[in-house]
């Protein structure tokens, strides 16, 4: 339903999860001391080689820098202003890169990989009594109530165009949180019956 | 943490959601103004779940972006995020939400509509600011004076989301008051 991953099995896709989580961070200690355009550049290349790699669809991901486009055009000018142009494009060039690097891991992985990667992170909870598989219970409802949600927001919508003529109103958003706000209690009575959280395999 | 809290704390978490994949048109506060409703999201996790339980639906919220599901406004989300320009922001939205439901403890004594004014508005814009405009400054290189400035563009925005904060919250805390936890 929601995911940004490209669909398909290259090397990428079957590369541990862990493994590329780490090889983020590596990566963006590593880049944290490179101020040189002309070292950027190149670590630029890589990471649009690591996308091509991956075919047509994995170039298409570049699309990505388009809806930073005005975000970065407006720190260059900033920069641009305070007379420190040539670093500023050494800056958004490292952010692009990071950006970039850090996506390639989110297209290639699937969210239950990357679920069980981070998995073992939530150990520490069960100290304090707290089942481990808590925090992926949290994000199954999430992604279930979303676009529920949503629905129950059409529905409104719909409602109300038919009442008024305009399509919708801040008005709506009370109601919306009444009735979806009613759905959630009706979701932990029934996790209760069925013996709550607790009854989770470790 | 009890069940229930676990599935409030995962409601205002999909709520979040669910005000960035609302299409801008559902949103009529003002045309041409870039508006990201989520903010909204975070001010009422804030003000209706209190301190702990607010930040962490937040918490779950970005952790869930974080695992690649593209939930912030504009379909953006994975990792990639966490390294943009704007991640101070996103930082800034656990402690903000935490604050508002702080403060909306600590003024139970006046009506709700001010008290969830007061703390979306303190919690939402002055606390996430906070975050935002330092994290801009560092991760791009500006001034924090520079970087103030390219954020001020979103504060009339913000304010309209303080407003609907208060009156949602006024409105659930009548029509559904077993819902409103940060006072209970």
């Amino acid at each position: 339903m929601i995911a940004m991953q490209i669909p398909g099995d290259t090397w990428a896709h079957r590369l541990p999860a862990g493994l590329k989580l780490v090889a983020v961070a590596v990566a963006s200690i590593l880049l944290f001391q490179v101020s040189s355009f002309w070292t950027l550049l190149p670590c630029l290349a890589a990471v649009i080689s690591l996308y091509a790699s991956l075919g047509r669809q994995g170039l298409a991901q570049l699309k990505l820098l388009r809806g930073l486009s005005v975000l970065l055009a407006c720190l260059l000018a900033l920069h641009w202003l305070s007379g420190t142009l040539l670093e500023g494009f050494a800056i958004i060039l490292r952010l692009i890169i990071m950006i970039l690097a850090a996506n390639f891991v989110s297209v290639t992985t699937r969210m239950d990989d990357m679920m069980a990667a981070v998995q073992p992170l939530f150990r520490p909870l069960e100290w304090l009594g707290i089942s481990s598989r808590k925090p992926a219970l949290g994000v199954t409802l999430v992604l279930r109530f979303t676009p529920y949600m949503l629905q129950v927001f059409s529905m409104l919508q719909e409602a109300y165009r038919a009442r008024t003529g305009s399509s919708g109103s801040w008005r709506l958003l009370a109601p919306f949180a009444i009735q979806s706000l009613r759905m959630s209690d009706h979701v932990a009575e029934a996790l209760k019956a069925r013996g709550g959280s607790d009854g989770l395999t470790r | 943490m009890a069940d229930r809290s676990l599935v409030h704390v995962a409601f205002y978490a999909a709520l979040i959601a669910a005000l960035g994949l609302l299409p801008p048109v559902a949103i009529p506060f003002l045309s041409g103004v870039p508006i990201t409703a989520q903010t909204l999201g975070v001010m009422l996790a804030g003000v209706m779940l209190g301190p702990v339980r607010g930040a962490l639906a937040v918490l779950l919220f970005l952790f869930i972006v974080a695992l690649g599901a593209p939930l912030l406004a504009g379909g953006r989300g994975g990792l990639g995020v966490f390294f943009s320009p704007s991640v101070g922001f996103l930082v800034g939205w656990p402690v903000g939400a935490f604050v508002a439901g702080w403060i909306m403890r600590a003024t139970g004594r006046l009506n709700v509509l001010t008290s969830s004014a007061i703390a979306a508005a303190i919690g939402g814009i002055v606390v996430v600011y906070a975050f935002g405009i330092p994290g801009l400054a560092y991760k791009a290189g500006l001034s924090l004076a520079e970087a103030a400035v390219g954020s001020a563009v979103f504060i009339p925005g913000d304010l309209l989301k303080v407003a609907v904060t208060a009156l949602v919250a006024e409105t659930i805390s009548r029509g559904l008051p077993a819902a409103f936890l940060s006072r209970t």
